[in-house]
């Protein structure tokens, strides 16, 4: 149902962007001829999370190839948090500054894809569906990459890479018989081993994410969580998730007095034994982790049978981009099959690609399938199902709830 | 004037910056009337007291830490060799950006660190002891963090004070009444040496009451100190928080505006017990005890941040290195490796700003001085409180402020404005490192040239700039650090375009990676570190056909 629902979002989404007249104030998607020549020596300043080295070093690759193609300077403002990307534009908003911004390309997705749009702080109209690669793109299977975060997308962001949450373990630790396979299990394994599991304080990403995934597995009708948080009911749709992170706590690393500091922090505190079970929203970040000796050769996935939560990451363009020509061309680069190969390849980053195998040349499917994904990475037919994000409304009501109970002091 | 306005401009504008949007006031974000909504909203934040009254108190007891240690260490061995030896082992460590040794202290007591790594086996760990430790709701591990940064900076500020008190014969007097060695040097010396320091003693209670990177990396995080919720608020997603993050800006200004009162009054209650204690004549003569714990704090403050650093060190060329292995199962250049091509921009950024703000601030604090000289008038009090004002306002509670101006103002010249920005934390710290020696010149060298016919320029280059160039080069080195340990000014005026080696530094650090944030916190720690030995190493060279001049 869900499926065939964003299969008419997208094909209504198609329509509407191909039948759109030039854009009022940016470049004109229908002359990509023209977008390539006006690109040439601009400089693309591409605001984007510095927390991996592995990332940037992909983007090092990403700027390299497109001065050389293209004749773009891509720059990567390396951020602690995205947010500080649309702060920025808010700030140059407020200054009155409507065209050449500091801020050029942003990576991003969910709370903030949702606030530049609510803000209107985006490149409009849609252009993402008019990227010369997006004819590649796995609109069919990803109903993620039209929807994010229950918000739709409408062009107005460029998926970039997909994410599907996965738990690690060290199996020379942990036998692999006593794993969990849903959230209730994982409680139960926490009673059995205090003090050996816990997640990122929100508004961690990956923190936020177990809370949702907790949520999509306790709540009474999982349905809700597809519609804005309605206000009457909120009371009662959380309180099994915060009757189950009570129980939790009392159990989790530091009896839940202080919480990891995001993914980077759990993958440290595996490889110490202070904890046993983490997860990320990569699939191939263990394997990554084993090559750069970061962790154990012993550590292995898991999923949950009955689906782990999923989505997608996206690249967005400032209504007031400087470098706006150069910031399509680069966005479009970032979904061709090339750069999203090397993207999907751990070697360089293991983040999984955006596109349909089934669109793809042979040369390009048969890369695909050649990746050698790793040791601790499971494969694509392996991950279980994908459970939507619900919509952004919920995070950001259940991160205030979550505040107010574990981190307010009271 | 030149100099007091490149001091307080910012800070003005920066304040008024942050006062208007605390009042509702942010046109861009639909704030077009003043109203008290966002004090409203934040005074309903959960756990704001708690965060305020943290805020508050780890900054005081911090202050109130570095101060005892300095004061029982300097009391007990002023006039010693082992206070000359000393300050040679710790004048180093005023190098060492806050982060760094931070980083440092915290992979030194993790319960997955090195101290208990030493002692697992021991006790038969296998698995490190599931304790609270950093990020402690108390704050200790914050505490200690603050601690061994702050009591080196007020050790050897302490140091540059000490001579202009009579310490020889405050000894002999105190001995010949029969006092015990602290006991003379506090009744004695310690109220006029008390009254040169006290202003950076109010720089260490406002920055130990507002810093972020300290308490990001050690402090408590359910919840955080005011400073931290205040940085969050900054970078919300949900924008109408920017109205309650001025707000919240405000209120640090108050937390340690609170801070520095509460010191006020500690200030009299000390003054009053050193009366009370001198009139009943309690003369303290067995302290041997409270002079060894004062030697053994200085030491372990001295370990604790060269052990740190040397972790940094070793982290920084870990492959696989899990608990409880005292040495990485393999050593790999891997992380510098692939940190070493990148740092380029950012190194480049780190060294102009740091050059030219201190270059800036040198010319202006030699023109300060030699004004000072020949109108024959000292600033007094006043002036040196408007020159420790950068340091003592939080610079949370302006820089938030200035960055939405030099946004508003549409200039393009970013590079400019960070290299005044950190002017502004460079030139208090450069004055105050050049003015003693400066003004301990003796001026008859000056006097016999002028009355050989040199004109005051002459004066000034030939006689006076290289007898004094030693100092000079120190202060340098110290404006460079300063200028190169700077978080959030570079952060907010170079917009994420100039990156320094210490906003990398804190970008990476959100990733956590220890092995990276080693790297890092190293180079943080080089630099500063290459600054103060070609200070030491110059003026050798320079000198080295004038013997006399060596010191």
């Amino acid at each position: 149902m869900m499926r065939s629902m964003t299969g008419i979002f997208a094909a209504g989404f198609i329509a509407a962007a191909s039948g759109l007249p030039a854009l009022a104030s940016g470049p004109d998607l229908s002359d990509w001829a023209a977008i390539e020549k006006s690109a040439s020596g601009q400089t693309v300043y591409f605001n984007a999370w510095g927390g991996s080295e592995d990332i940037n070093g992909y983007l090092e690759w990403v700027g390299a190839e497109m001065q050389s193609r293209y004749g773009v300077t891509v720059v990567q403002v390396k951020l602690d948090d995205t947010a500080s990307a649309v702060a920025k534009v808010i700030a140059e908003k407020a200054a009155g500054k409507d065209s050449g911004g500091s801020v050029d390309l942003i990576w991003i997705n969910g709370e903030n894809f949702v606030s530049m749009k609510q803000q209107e702080l985006l490149l409009t109209p849609g252009w993402a569906t008019s990227l010369p690669n997006w004819r590649y793109v796995d609109v069919e299977n990803q109903p993620t990459i039209l929807t994010d975060f229950t918000e739709p997308t409408e062009g107005l962001e460029s998926p970039w890479g997909g994410a599907k949450m996965v738990f690690f373990h060290d199996s020379a630790r942990t036998e692999a018989s006593s794993l969990p396979d849903n959230a209730a299990q994982l409680l139960d394994w926490a009673k059995k081993n205090p003090g050996r599991f816990s997640y990122p304080a929100p508004p961690d990403f990956i923190g936020s994410s177990f809370l949702k995934q907790v949520l999509s597995e306790v709540i009474d009708d999982p349905g809700k969580l597809a519609a804005p948080v309605n206000e009457a009911s909120f009371e009662s749709d959380v309180e099994p998730l915060f009757a189950y992170l009570d129980q939790l706590h009392d159990v989790a690393w530091r009896s839940g007095k202080a919480f990891p500091q995001n993914y980077p922090d759990m993958k440290q505190k595996l490889a110490d034994g202070e904890l046993d079970i983490i997860f990320a929203f990569n699939p191939s970040e263990a394997s990554a982790g084993i090559k750069a000796g970061e962790l154990p050769d012993t550590v292995r996935s898991f999923t949950f049978s009955r689906g782990t939560l999923g989505n997608t990451h996206f690249v967005a363009i400032p209504y007031n981009a400087n470098a706006k020509e150069g910031a399509l061309l680069t966005a479009n680069f970032l979904i061709s099959p090339e750069a999203q190969l090397r993207k999907q390849d751990p070697t360089y980053w293991g983040d999984p690609t955006v596109l349909s195998m089934a669109k793809l040349p042979d040369a390009d499917r048969s890369a695909f399938a050649a990746l050698d994904l790793g040791v601790a990475t499971l494969s694509p037919d392996k991950l279980g199902p994908v459970i939507a994000e619900p919509h952004a409304s919920w995070m950001e009501r259940i991160e205030v709830e979550w505040r107010r109970r574990y981190a307010s002091g009271n | 004037m030149l100099t007091l306005g490149l001091l307080l401009l910012p800070i003005a504008f920066g304040l008024f910056g942050t006062l208007l949007p605390a009042l509702g006031y942010l046109p861009a974000l639909g704030g077009v009337a003043l109203s008290l909504d966002p004090f409203r909203a934040l005074f309903a934040t959960p756990g704001l007291v708690p965060a305020a009254v943290l805020s508050l108190v780890t900054g005081l007891v911090a202050t109130i830490l570095s101060l005892g240690i300095t004061l029982l260490f300097v009391a007990g061995f002023a006039g010693t060799p082992v206070l000359a030896r000393i300050q040679h082992i710790i004048s180093p460590l005023l190098a060492v950006p806050h982060a760094a040794a931070a980083f440092g202290l915290a992979f030194l007591i993790a319960p997955s660190g090195f101290l208990i790594r030493l002692v697992a086996p021991l006790f038969g760990m296998e698995r490190p002891p599931d304790i609270l430790i950093p990020h402690d709701p108390w704050g200790l591990a914050m505490i200690a963090g603050l601690v061994i940064k702050e009591t080196p900076f007020l050790f050897l500020v302490t140091l540059a004070a000490l001579p202009q008190v009579d310490l020889t014969a405050a000894r002999r007097l105190a001995a010949s009444f029969g006092y015990g060695r602290i006991a003379g040097f506090v009744y004695l010396l310690w109220p006029a040496l008390y009254r040169q320091i006290r202003f950076a003693v109010y720089a260490v209670i406002a920055y130990s009451s507002s810093v972020v990177d300290v308490a990001v990396i050690l402090g408590p995080n359910l919840p955080g100190t005011l400073a931290t919720r205040l940085v969050q608020w900054m970078n919300d997603p949900d924008l109408s928080v920017r109205f309650l993050a001025s707000a919240g800006a405000v209120l640090q200004l108050g937390v340690t505006l609170t801070a520095l009162l509460a010191w006020f009054c500690l200030e009299r209650i000390g003054a009053m017990l050193l009366r009370s204690f001198g009139d009943h004549g309690y003369r303290f003569v067995h302290d041997l005890t409270v002079r060894r714990l004062a030697m053994i704090a200085v030491t372990i403050i001295g370990a604790s941040v060269f052990a740190g650093l040397f972790l940094l060190g070793l982290w920084s060329l870990a492959g696989l290195w899990q608990f409880p292995d005292l040495l990485p199962r393999d050593f790999t250049l891997r992380s510098w490796m692939t940190t070493l091509p990148r740092i380029g921009d950012p190194l480049v950024t780190t060294l102009i700003a740091g050059l030219a703000s201190t270059l800036i601030a040198v010319v202006l604090t030699v023109g300060c001085l030699e004004r000072e000289i020949q109108t024959g008038r000292r600033g007094g009090d006043r002036s040196l409180l408007l020159l420790y004002l950068p340091l003592i306002v939080p610079q949370i509670a302006f820089v938030f402020g200035l960055q939405l101006l030099f946004v508003g103002s549409g200039s393009d010249q970013r590079l400019t404005a960070l290299i005044l920005v950190h002017l502004a934390f460079v030139l208090p710290y450069v004055f105050l490192s050049l003015a003693d020696p400066w003004r301990a010149l003796d001026r008859r060298y000056e006097i016999i040239a002028t009355a050989l016919g040199r004109s005051r320029l002459s004066v000034l280059l030939s006689i006076r700039l290289p007898m004094l160039i030693r100092p000079i080069l120190t202060a340098l080195a110290v404006g460079f650090a300063v200028s190169v340990g700077q978080y959030l000014p570079t952060l907010l005026i170079g917009e994420g375009r100039l990156t320094t080696i210490t906003t990398e530094a804190v970008a990476l650090a959100s990733g956590n990676n220890r092995r990276v944030i080693g790297v890092y916190a190293l180079l943080q720690t080089i630099l500063p570190f290459l600054a103060f030995a070609l200070a030491a190493f110059l003026p050798a060279v320079l000198h080295r056909n004038r013997r006399e001049m060596r010191v």
